[in-house]
């Protein structure tokens, strides 16, 4: 899975058959320390994911694999919300802490 | 899925026969901090009637050929919805321009 954050949501009504009504964010790629990287992709929501939340975004047809998406046209899925990172023995993102005091 | 705006249209009369009757468009990405294109473009299939000009999403991959239009094609990338509005950090940075 690839970091993001919730960054804005987009609003489509008229849909292809082969994708439900889901709840589409925006969200911008991250690295692990939460720092944005000024690249963005759309992404079914099922976790229920807050504006400015890192989260994990699973891709490809691996998005396909829970029971709203199955056999659906889509190929980003919000698959989690991230609660804290620890990398190189100290902790790089804690939810709910500013920038940087991970 | 990508944001991209309809940039216009590709006809290829020699081409694979399943891909025969398939609207084909071309896509240039878009970045939605600013909406502008990022002059990054691809060639997908139109499987709700996009027309150029207009703002859509795209899904890339296996997911293309999970619609009836484009089952079974041998085809990478199909737009799969047309965007009537992005939000972006709390603001409206798009908003289909209602007819």
């Amino acid at each position: 899975m690839i970091l993001g954050k919730v960054a804005g949501t987009v609003v489509a009504t008229r849909r292809s058959d082969g994708v439900p009504g889901a709840r589409f964010l925006l969200v911008e790629l991250c690295s692990h320390e939460g720092t944005a990287r000024g690249e963005y992709l759309v992404a079914v929501d099922d976790v229920g994911a807050g504006p400015g939340e890192l989260v994990m975004v699973t891709q490809g047809p691996s998005a396909r694999q829970t029971e709203r998406t199955q056999q659906k046209a889509l190929d980003a899925l919000i698959c989690g919300i991230v609660d804290q990172i620890a990398a190189g023995g100290r902790s790089t993102y804690r939810k709910g802490s500013r920038e940087g005091d991970a | 899925m990508v944001l991209a705006r309809v940039a216009g249209t590709v006809v290829a009369t020699r081409k694979e026969p399943r891909l025969e009757g398939l609207t084909l468009l071309l896509l240039e990405r878009l970045d939605p901090a600013t909406m502008a294109g990022k002059g990054e473009y691809l060639v997908a299939m139109d499987s709700v009637g996009a027309g150029v000009g207009e703002v859509v999403f795209y899904v890339a991959g296996s997911s293309a050929r999970m619609t009836a239009a484009t089952e079974g094609k041998p085809s990478d990338a199909a737009i799969i919805a047309i965007v009537d509005a992005v939000e972006l950090d709390g603001a409206l940075v798009y908003r289909k321009d209602v007819a």
